[in-house]
């Protein structure tokens, strides 16, 4: 009796938890209602079975509890009835599955009108490089990294010159402009994680990797870094700007290039 | 209904005593401390297991003190808590559950149950007992070595890992790796004893299919862990080159702390494949002995059969078989390319089908069962409502879009530990409230056991629900403190608080496990042979505990399947699996 | 982990394979009984038959899983093959050779010609330590080539595999010993009991000796480079 009370309680409390927590996600700030949507249907399909599976347990351990000179029937399978739950299974599975590929097609096709923005984690600190007129990122290699040259851009690349560079500072992005971010660490794994976001994806040393996303709403939100690296990893923290096209174009004028924070550097060594 | 004497076949001859060669003990230390008796090695795992268990359980009450109290405690600065963190992780994972579940339960179970005299290499046996123990030290002297253990989290990324950034960087992560690499080699000397004695040390009768299932959930994982295991071998032992002799297998070039190091073109991704090739059969070598022992657990409990043996002894295998395929469900957000997220969500949500079949006949079971509940009963449901809760949440993980957002955030940590840590330490309990009367002759006392279940129990659903809502906002995993999180509302720190003090209530509710553990040894009720009117053949040894070689003169014979519970027409709601059939009354 | 993968997927279908006769579709609940065939008939194969079948499965995996990790690394754009040491080919015969004796002492014990035996162990144990030797010089001619770095790859995973790979050889050559001695002290009228014991030691070592083979030959194909066309095509599927 106590048992089956407890696990109906389980099964109760769990529900007037997720009803009642303050503790939800956090409001969306890109294009991925999407997952959202995925995570509330994956929400709903497993919390039905969770409260059928605890309740029906529930049941038995209630209705068939041992009692004086009772005993158990004698079944030793019913292939029907497995077949038919392995379907529903089945379905459910799908349900939740389809879904989330026609998503996961969506979130690794970067659309043609990105903006390409790089994010270079190294611990414990986020930098950010944009490309300048010409519209490329200039090439990048480890090898390169020296004090005057922190991102490690390759010197001789014409492409790189113009590349603006934030170093300890927020990054600023246009509201509605799909962006596509190019990850890149110089030491260990990070991972460029904001939550409003809701993307986000490892940055591994020796490779780029990438995604996309589109913000939708006007603010400052937080950078996490989602990949432990080290001592540091709960400090790397960071922000991110999202703001109207004018404000962006205005704060894009005020950023160094390359070339820029190098010069002061070139004028001292001709000294 | 059917009638059980109509197959009966009429050949029943006394069992041949095929004798193997049994070892005989000589003296007080051959007997006990240098077996080669598969019970004394079970209960020297056992006992050992559970001991670097309990170091494991104190480093998770003084990282959640961390994370509820930040502060509070000194001494606990970021690196100690990595270090914590990481050790925590492996002992638990590794050193406690695989150990426990194979070279405990394994042992103790495999020859029992199927009626053998010990394992076929009783020898190699005792060595893989002693290999763990020597893991097992060196894992421990990974503490007092300068610098401390490695705190690169139990998935010892590279480049991180080895790198001077983390702690333990100079000795901790070598050590760490050289303990791993003895404790795959002293896994497998036991893995292929409990793989080669299912195979041919069944007595006669002992068919596949009579075969409980907790011997096919423990035989399924030891061949998978004989075949990922080597996985993180050959990571280990890269990754030890890496570290000691400056190789590239996994470094890029890298530049830290302003520094260029000498390592250049390896991939952090090679190892992450082979970490996971590893860590997801992990997860299956776990769980599918719980999944066995639970299913025992039900049956005999519930007086019935376990419903749909031959589904659940498919699924076993089909689970199996699909872990190797789904390794890559750990890496959706390393940047790997895309097309494998659709292949990997499809074959991890698949994986849920056979799984979900399993839960489906554990609770048909119990339906028109005569359900005692027992302390290994209680277990058993405990078990049943976490690992259905962890195994849901698993789909919101295994799903790849889904599992952007929540990747390396408190939902996955609330995740794993209800699905794989919290419902196999469940398992674990139930199968030695359980097993322990036949181990020692004497029943755990059953007041102790109630309320170190109902404490247990409880306490752990409500330290690990609501950490699925914290990993849902977005804090991620293994931070040493949250500090101010703008989208955090500051009532978290209260559930957080609110977690800490319910982790140090179940720490100390484990302490009554222990003590009615000991206290029963000698204070305990005498149990009897069969204390749960259980079918099995370890319940029908001439001697508990049993003796060496277990059977006495004569082996058993199985005349029937492991589940005749509450068989029409018997006298008793059970019929042990070596009892005769009823010859036909002509 | 193409080759990982292709070799856990022959693992399932041998073990698919053998679970496919163990009538895993009868209902055991409805069989009460012993019949003759169950476990009832001496088994075909010993239990150390079967463990070191296992103990081959399991070290398979770990040569499967280096070749895996060796060609997703010589995927990496800094990746330069280097030159094979030509005595490779050399050692690559004597294993071969030792192979091959090991079959004519297992033939030889079959037919219970004890001289055979001892002869085909020595040539085997001989060729053996030919081949680790062999081995040796290679690790040494690279090491003189001055080309030696630990930081360089194909340098690192070539010491690696062949380093591996020697362990295994030399744990064999301790069995291979034990075996060599019991077919020495083995008087010729010792009892059919004891030649077959000793039959069954050397057909041991002789799997284990052609899995050894098996192994070199492939990781061998792997260092001369002679499989890239393979892995390239494998990749060309991936991508």
């Amino acid at each position: 009796m106590r048992t089956a009370v407890a696990l109906a309680l389980i099964v109760l409390g769990s529900v007037v938890f997720h009803l009642l927590s303050p503790w939800w996600w956090t409001p969306i700030a890109s294009n991925w209602a999407y997952i959202d949507d995925t995570i509330l249907i994956t929400f709903w399909i497993t919390g039905v079975v969770f409260a059928a599976v605890v309740l029906f347990m529930a049941y038995c351990v209630f209705r068939f509890r041992h009692r004086e000179g009772s005993r158990a029937a004698y079944q030793p399978e019913s292939t029907r009835l497995e077949w038919w739950l392995s379907i529903g299974t089945g379905i459910g599975v799908a349900a939740m599955l389809a879904p989330g590929l026609v998503v996961w097609h969506q979130f690794v096709t970067v659309p043609d009108d990105a903006v390409t923005v790089e994010v270079v984690g190294q611990q414990w600190q986020w930098s950010y490089r944009l490309p300048g007129a010409d519209g490329r990122l200039g090439a990048s290699h480890v090898a390169y990294v020296s004090p005057d040259n922190p991102l490690g851009i390759d010197p001789k690349d014409p492409h790189g010159q113009d590349d603006v560079i934030v170093q300890g500072e927020p990054l600023h992005l246009e509201l509605g402009k799909p962006v596509k971010i190019l990850l890149r660490s110089l030491d260990v794994v990070h991972d460029f994680y904001v939550p409003e976001f809701r993307a986000k994806m490892d940055m591994i040393p020796g490779t780029v990797t990438y995604y996309w996303f589109t913000p939708t709403r006007v603010g400052t939100f937080e950078v996490l870094c989602a990949e432990l690296c080290g001592t540091g990893h709960s400090h790397m923290r960071g922000s991110v700007v999202v703001e109207l096209e004018s404000e962006h174009r205005t704060w894009l004028l005020q950023q160094k290039s390359f070339a820029q924070l190098r010069a002061p550097v070139r004028a001292d060594a001709g000294n | 209904m059917t009638d059980d004497t109509s197959n009966v076949i009429q050949s029943l001859s006394v069992a041949e005593v095929a004798d193997v060669e049994l070892y005989h003990p000589k003296s007080w230390i051959t007997k006990y401390v240098f077996s080669q008796d598969a019970k004394i090695i079970a209960i020297q795992y056992s006992i050992t297991a559970l001991s670097i268990g309990l170091v494991a359980l104190v480093m998770s009450w003084l990282m959640r003190l961390q994370l509820g109290f930040p502060g509070l405690l000194s001494f606990i600065d970021a690196d100690s808590y990595y270090q914590f963190m990481t050790m925590h992780g492996m002992i638990m994972v590794i050193y406690l559950l695989t150990a426990l579940f194979l070279g405990g339960f394994g042992n103790y179970l495999i020859p029992l149950m199927l009626g053998a005299r010990d394992m076929v290499f009783p020898y190699v046996n005792m060595l893989s007992y002693w290999v763990y123990l020597l893991a097992v030290l060196v894992l421990v002297a990974s503490f007092f070595v300068p610098g401390g253990p490695t705190g690169a989290g139990w998935t010892l990324y590279p480049p991180q890992a080895i790198l001077a950034t983390t702690p333990g960087k100079q000795w901790g992560i070598i050590v760490m790796l050289v303990s791993l690499m003895l404790f795959i080699v002293g896994f497998t000397m036991g893995g292929l004893n409990y793989v080669v004695t299912v195979l041919q040390g069944r007595t006669r009768g002992m068919t596949l299919l009579r075969m409980p299932l907790t011997v096919w959930g423990i035989f399924t994982a030891t061949v998978l862990a004989l075949l990922a295991f080597p996985a993180l071998f050959v990571g280990s032992v890269m990754m030890l080159l890496d570290r000691v002799i400056g190789t590239s297998f996994f470094m890029p070039a890298i530049v830290s702390m302003g520094e260029q190091l000498p390592y250049g073109g390896g991939s952090p991704i090679l190892f992450q494949h082979l970490f996971w090739f590893f860590g997801h059969p992990e997860v299956y070598i776990v769980a599918l002995p719980a999944f066995g022992i639970i299913s025992d657990l039900i049956s005999t409990h519930a007086r019935k059969n376990i419903f749909g043996y031959r589904m659940m002894v498919w699924a076993l295998v089909a689970i199996g078989a699909l872990s190797f395929l789904v390794w890559a469900h750990h890496m959706y957000v390393s940047g790997m390319h895309p097309a494998f997220g659709y292949f990997f969500a499809t074959t991890t949500l698949i994986i849920a089908i056979p799984t979900a079949i399993k839960v489906y006949n554990w609770v048909l079971t119990l339906w028109r069962g005569d359900i005692h509940l027992t302390v290994p009963m209680l277990y058993a449901l405990a078990f049943i409502v976490t690992f259905v809760n962890g195994g849901l949440t698993g789909l919101f993980l295994g799903n790849v879009v889904v599992d952007v957002p929540l990747s390396d955030t408190m939902f996955v940590v609330a995740h794993f530990h209800m699905v794989m840590g919290i419902a196999p330490i469940f398992a674990i309990f139930g199968g030695i409230y359980h097993w322990y009367p036949k181990v020692t002759g004497r029943l755990l006392s059953d007041t102790l056991g109630k309320l170190h279940f109902w404490v247990t129990f409880l306490g752990a659903y409500a330290i690990f629900f609501p950490l699925h809502y914290v990993g849902l906002m977005g804090v991620p995993r293994r931070y040493y403190e949250m500090g101010e999180m703008a989208f955090v509302p500051p009532s978290t720190a209260t559930l957080n608080a609110f977690i800490t003090v319910v982790a140090l209530i179940v720490g100390a509710a484990q302490l009554v496990f222990v003590f009615n553990l000991v206290r029963s040894l000698r204070r305990g009720r005498p149990a009897g042979g069969n204390p749960w009117g259980a079918t099995t053949l370890e319940w029908q040894t001439p001697q508990t505990p049993p003796g060496h070689g277990n059977w006495g003169k004569t082996l058993p014979v199985a005349y029937r399947w492991a589940y005749d519970y509450s068989v029409p027409g018997a006298a008793q709601d059970f019929l042990p699996q070596n009892q005769p059939p009823v010859p036909r009354t002509a | 982990m193409v080759v990982t993968v292709i070799f856990i997927a022959l693992i399932a279908i041998l073990a698919g394979w053998w679970l496919s006769r163990q009538g895993l579709t009868a209902k055991p609940w409805l069989e009460v009984g012993v019949s003759g065939d169950a476990r009832g008939a001496e088994p075909s194969v010993r239990p150390t038959g079967i463990g070191l079948g296992a103990f081959l499965v399991v070290a398979g995996s770990l040569f499967s899983l280096l070749v895996s990790a060796y060609s997703m690394r010589k995927g990496m754009a800094d990746w330069q093959s280097l030159p094979m040491p030509t005595v490779l080919w050399f050692s690559t015969g004597l294993l071969i050779m030792s192979s091959v004796s090991l079959q004519t002492a297992v033939i030889a014990a079959r037919r219970g010609e004890h001289d055979a035996i001892r002869f085909g162990l020595f040539a085997a144990g001989a060729a053996s330590f030919g081949f680790l030797a062999g081995q040796l010089l290679a690790w040494r001619e690279l090491a003189a080539s001055g080309r030696f770095t630990a930081a360089d790859p194909s340098i690192a995973f070539f010491y690696l595999l062949t380093a591996l790979h020697g362990l295994h050889v030399l744990g064999g050559l301790v069995a291979l010993c034990r075996t060599t001695i019991k077919a020495v002290v083995l008087s010729a009228a010792c009892t059919p009991r004891a030649l077959g014991a000793l039959a069954r030691s050397v057909k041991l070592c002789a799997v284990y000796w052609h899995f050894l083979l098996l192994v070199w030959l492939v990781l061998f194909s792997f260092l001369m480079r002679w499989t890239d066309d393979l892995v390239a095509f494998c990749r060309g599927l991936l991508t």
